[in-house]
């Protein structure tokens, strides 16, 4: 049941950013996806998330439907400031089962309170999140995906700008998910917390440098290995022969 | 009066919440262009069919559609931000207006359309304002919950697979929808007053999106009742009554409202021990 990319090519305006990658996530899964600035990380969640088109290849999701998938992408995405207390927010993981209009009842509520519990945030239900602090708002978000029940989360760098506490507990919300049977691909940047929590890791600059337990993957060599990858593919603009197939790349 | 007072009153309700959705969503001055954008449809139905109501709202309706469509368009297209794009469309759209009530019609027919006239309000436009208000309202109570979700997390609202597009077209024609109900009263160049107003003016008592749009509402009635209380008292136009009135609502709010406003700023409450 896990879930198999073969041959993803995706980016944006027939540059792909993400280049001919094939692997796959083990079910209830840990993954780490690091790498430098511009080699794709966000756009292989998006690509699995359904918001970029792939270019080439295909997601075999074994099974795992997209009312399955949660995604919560980095944090400027979403307007903070707009009017609506936290518990609207974490109501709205319900979408899949209300929809647009089905009625939010009291099961629902008492799901979204009990969300709001595990990440302590049951005292803050009926504040506006404008008044939320950084950490706050991301638990507030982690809430609404446990309401979700989701199979697959995809997660580009929540602990951005979170304070150590706060990221060592929403920590313990991944690894609660993962012994639930969640698999969860987590776009990461900061390398000791990618060592000490993900059992698995990534590591993409535009194209797969490694893939596998994290200790083996972010070896001084592939580390290298990555930074140099980004540099070089700057100035190729030919089309792309890899795999035998011409592509406008 | 009475019929002034029924049409503001009707206008005041569908407008206000419009006008909240539009500030939430920075859309502000799409709003405002829309105003502007009924312009040429109103002038070239009262060329073509003279001073008939109907046709000319079908027209204003038909160009306000034409120009959001149009800005998107060149918007996607063009490396122009999209509120310079607006900005050009909508002038151009109240220049071709203005110039074609000028060679057609009278003075007093470009200062009717231009501003308006409460007192020309008569029961066909009554049931016109009526229709729309009522409509809207209930259209927005069908979008609400995805009209929500769209203009706060866009990105949670694709992965959940709301309809986000359906939802934001409803929204535009609501809006174009309100400026052709308004015009008649308050004039193409001030309708948009009445829905961004009170929405601004709300923004600073409420951090709840229901208590926002209550406040709205209210502010918007009471508004365009005293607006038009003083215009046909002192002999006024009616439309910058309104309008007037309604900026002291705003003025007072920005002075002394609950949040973010000046007294919020520099004078706050004692805060609480905890």
């Amino acid at each position: 049941m896990s879930i198999t990319i073969n041959n993803l090519t995706a980016g944006y305006d027939r540059h792909p950013v993400v280049h001919h990658l094939s692997g796959s996530f083990a079910d209830a899964s840990l993954t780490a996806v690091a790498g430098p600035n511009g080699g794709g990380k966000s756009t292989l969640l998006k690509a699995l998330v359904g918001f970029v088109p792939l270019m080439t290849g295909r997601i075999d999701f074994g099974g795992i439907k997209s009312d399955d998938i949660a995604y919560l992408p980095q944090q400027f995405e979403i307007d903070r400031t707009f009017p609506i207390s936290v518990i609207d927010v974490v109501l709205l993981g319900n979408w899949s089962r209300t929809g647009a209009y089905k009625p939010m009842g009291k099961l629902h509520k008492k799901e979204a309170l009990d969300a709001l519990a595990e990440v302590d945030m049951a005292a803050f239900a009926s504040r506006p999140v404008v008044s939320l602090s950084t950490g706050q708002w991301q638990r507030v978000l982690f809430a609404r995906i446990i309401v979700q029940r989701a199979r697959l989360i995809l997660l580009d760098e929540p602990f951005a700008a979170i304070d150590g506490h706060t990221t060592l507990e929403l920590m313990q919300q991944l690894k609660q998910w993962g012994r639930n049977g969640v698999t969860i691909i987590c776009v990461m940047h900061d390398l000791n917390l990618v060592r000490s929590h993900f059992p698995q890791s990534l590591l993409l600059s535009r194209e797969l440098i490694a893939w596998g337990s994290t200790a083996d993957v972010l070896s001084e060599e592939n580390l290298e290995a990555a930074l140099e990858r980004r540099g070089s593919w700057q100035e190729s603009l030919e089309r792309c022969e890899i795999n035998g197939e011409e592509r406008s790349a | 009066m009475k019929r002034a007072l029924t049409g503001a009153v009707l206008v005041s309700c569908s407008s206000a919440p419009l006008g909240v959705f539009l500030v939430l969503r920075r859309m502000s001055l799409l709003g405002d262009i829309m105003a502007h954008a009924i312009l040429p449809g109103v002038a070239a139905a009262f060329i073509l069919f003279g001073m008939s109501i109907p046709v000319m709202s079908i027209g204003g309706l038909a160009a306000g559609l034409t120009v959001a469509l149009l800005a998107g368009v060149v918007s996607r297209f063009t490396a122009l931000r999209e509120d310079a794009s607006f900005a050009a469309l909508y002038l151009i759209a109240v220049a071709s207006g203005v110039l074609m009530i000028s060679l057609h019609g009278t003075a007093q027919d470009l200062e009717d359309i231009l501003f308006g006239d409460a007192r020309l309000l008569d029961e066909q436009i009554l049931s016109l304002m009526a229709v729309i208000s009522g409509s809207t309202l209930l259209a927005l109570l069908l979008i609400y919950r995805t009209l929500v979700v769209e203009s706060f997390d866009p990105v949670f609202l694709r992965t959940v697979r709301g309809n986000g597009g359906v939802v934001h077209a409803v929204f535009i024609t609501l809006t174009v929808l309100n400026m052709v109900a308004n015009y008649r009263a308050m004039g193409t160049l001030m309708s948009a007053g009445l829905m961004l107003v009170p929405a601004i003016a709300s923004q600073f008592w409420t951090q709840h999106l229901r208590s926002m749009l209550a406040l709205a509402v209210a502010l918007a009635v009471s508004g365009s009742m005293l607006g038009l209380i003083l215009a046909f008292s002192c002999n006024l136009p009616s439309g910058p009554s309104i309008i007037l009135i309604l900026g002291g609502f705003y003025l007072f709010s920005l002075l002394f409202g609950r949040f973010g406003s000046v007294r919020a700023r520099y004078f706050p409450f004692r805060h609480f021990s905890r």
